[in-house]
């Protein structure tokens, strides 16, 4: 992914050890984060989104499973705001516990899948070997793999338990990239001094690699982990849009849009605003991936990607 | 070189076996071909049942490795098995195969084509205002789901139609009914009409996605010396550009592309779906909702073929463009 930043990363990394500038780095970060209009932009769209899904449930004085009988198909009036469906449920209240799944899954899948990424590659990278072997077959078969099918056959495995299985599951497909730059990044770093002076004083390989690997590549991790979530969240429509995802009764921003599809000539408020909302909710998590990028690795031409 | 691809090809050839090995005993596992038998009325006799479950090879009472060897067998001397509906697997794959790779290979490479262009001038022109809204644009399409720009192209083509008062594009199936062959001029141009709009969203969404990777890997190559020394040796910039620049520019995107095809093809399950083609994508989502077994487990080994074939292929173009593979 980020391959032809690698050796930047590391650069930046150095000067900030060996820091004698004035301005700490985590200010520097937010500054130059601050500094681009279109990031800060997102950001305050994220925060928004967040404050709705969570409090836009209680505005409203339907729940997302309440039929209100007497206005099926209603079009968006000021009791519904965004209309109701066949059954005269609330489209409002269901995008907003919608959106509240895919924050939830973008945010936890992107953590987990991460740290995955960091752990194994980190493993692979430093001790060489059988375990570099193991993690890079795995990482080819993963890849081979195609993720939709399988988190797709194991869809009845979750089916009625908690969703939580579902972001690991969706988190397990969505490391291996990241692991294989991690890998070349700890292989380059094993050979530098202080990682050598470590290992000569007889600290452990584990030890190492929590005290003076990863951390020596969080800006990159932290970038990773911004472009995971919206990935993951669209990973999440994917499946959930076939039914594989999120079961009934409850509902993701994946299932509304599916179960409204059908509906998008006749009806259209069903199958768009969801979708609007979730396009909103993407487009703002890139702009601050793209930020993050940005001030953590200013050096770095790379910008956008899934 | 030719040991080299070799190791790969072999390597490739075992992941492939893995992964459909792995992809069977889920499927075997978690999919339950019973339940198509369950709830009908008047409800078929057990003896019926099994014996139909039998001769599918899809009997949950059978051992998973019994079941498993009499499959492979059968997928070594070229027989798929049977669909749950008794159908065969080689016949279904081997219609809707070319379905959804006319749509895939298609609508990849002119995006791939589009894209790289995009992003190539982007970078060239950095900062400019066409830089600009290219970015823009590529970073809003980006955050569309597949299914949602189906829909927005849909909704445009169908408003198009409206706009001229003749149905120019079609956005149900691949051909009028009733007319499925290739041979008259009629028969192709029904095909093209019914052909534009879905590759078109397969066009927009790949071209967004290379154009990103191509303008950041065209600019790590712009501030490259050699460029500079290709002008200083007399080459005009545009042929410095094209020579030097795009061709060093391409070799990380070869790699990209093999890994996207499979993502792609995902992708295209949408495009399918949506513009009701009968492809790959329907065959699988049906396969896992009719708790089809060996159709799961074949259309796995379906993209395991074509993750292999095409990360062979980004080999041979990795060799090709960069001549320090080549040499070694």
């Amino acid at each position: 992914m980020a391959t032809p930043s690698e050796p930047i990363v590391l650069a930046e990394e150095e000067n900030v050890l060996g820091e004698t500038a004035p301005t700490s780095r985590g200010r520097l970060v937010v500054r130059r984060f601050l500094r681009r209009k279109t990031a800060v932009a997102g950001l305050i769209v994220v925060v928004l989104l967040f404050f709705a899904a969570f409090v836009g449930p209680y505005l409203t004085k339907w729940s997302y499973t309440e039929v209100d009988v007497n206005n099926p198909f209603s079009p968006p009036t000021t009791s519904h705001w965004f209309g109701t469906n066949t059954l005269g449920q609330d489209v409002f209240a269901q995008t907003m516990r919608g959106l509240q799944k895919s924050l939830l899954i973008g945010l936890i899948g992107a953590v987990l899948a991460t740290g995955v990424a960091g752990i194994l590659g980190a493993i692979a990278g430093y001790f060489g070997r059988y375990a570099d072997r193991a993690v890079v077959v795995l990482i080819d078969l993963l890849l081979v793999l195609p993720s939709f099918l399988i988190v797709a056959v194991l869809s009845p495995l979750f089916r009625g338990k908690t969703w939580l299985i579902f972001v690991v599951l969706l988190a397990a497909f969505q490391w291996m990239l990241t692991a294989r730059v991690v890998r070349g990044l700890t292989q380059s770093l094993r050979e530098r001094e202080f990682v050598a002076s470590a290992r000569f004083m007889g600290v452990p390989g584990w030890k190492i690699i929590g005290r003076h690997i990863l951390p020596n590549m969080a800006s990159f991790l932290i970038i990773d982990a911004t472009i995971n979530v919206s990935s993951l969240i669209l990973a999440e429509v994917a499946l959930s849009y076939f039914g594989f995802g999120i079961q009934a009764p409850d509902v993701s921003l994946g299932s509304l849009i599916g179960e409204y599809t059908n509906n998008a000539d006749t009806y259209p408020w069903l199958f768009w605003l969801p979708s609007m909302v979730l396009v909103i909710l993407v487009l703002a998590v890139n702009l601050v991936g793209d930020g993050v990028r940005d001030a953590l690795d200013p050096n770095a031409q790379i910008s956008g990607g899934p | 070189m030719v040991r080299f691809l070799l190791r790969r090809v072999v390597y490739l050839i075992l992941l492939a076996a893995i992964a459909t090995t792995l992809a069977y005993f889920l499927a075997a596992t978690q999919l339950n071909p019973k339940l198509r038998f369950e709830g009908r009325n008047p409800p078929p006799s057990p003896a019926s049942v099994t014996a139909t479950l039998n001769d599918l090879n899809m009997n949950p009472d059978v051992p998973v490795i019994k079941r498993y060897v009499t499959w492979v067998n059968g997928v070594l001397h070229g027989d798929l098995g049977k669909t749950i509906l008794g159908q065969s697997v080689n016949q279904q794959i081997s219609t809707r195969m070319w379905v959804s790779l006319r749509l895939v290979l298609v609508g990849s490479i002119i995006g791939a084509i589009i894209g790289c262009a995009i992003g190539a001038y982007g970078a060239v022109k950095q900062y400019r205002l066409s830089d600009h809204v290219a970015t823009v644009i590529s970073f809003v399409v980006l955050s569309i789901p597949i299914v949602v720009l189906c829909k927005l192209v849909q909704v445009v083509g169908i408003s198009l139609n409206n706009a001229t008062g003749t149905p120019l594009f079609f956005t149900v199936g691949e051909y009028t009914p009733g007319d499925s062959s290739w041979t008259s001029f009629p028969d192709l141009w029904d095909r093209a009409r019914h052909m534009f709009l879905p590759t078109l969203v397969l066009v927009i969404a790949s071209a967004a996605f290379y154009s990103r990777y191509q303008r950041s890997a065209m600019l790590d190559v712009l501030g490259q010396d050699f460029l500079r020394t290709a002008q200083a040796k007399g080459l005009t910039r545009s042929r410095a550009l094209i020579k030097h620049g795009l061709r060093t520019a391409l070799i990380p995107l070869t790699t990209f592309f093999a890994y996207n095809i499979a993502l792609l093809f995902i992708g295209s399950f949408f495009v399918e779906i949506i513009f009701s083609w009968h492809g790959m994508g329907e065959y699988l989502v049906n396969a896992i909702t009719t708790q089809d077994i060996n159709s799961t487990a074949a259309t796995t080994l379906f993209v395991a073929i074509l993750v292999l074939l095409a990360g062979i292929l980004s080999d041979v173009a990795y060799a090709a463009l960069d001549p320090r593979v080549r040499v070694s």
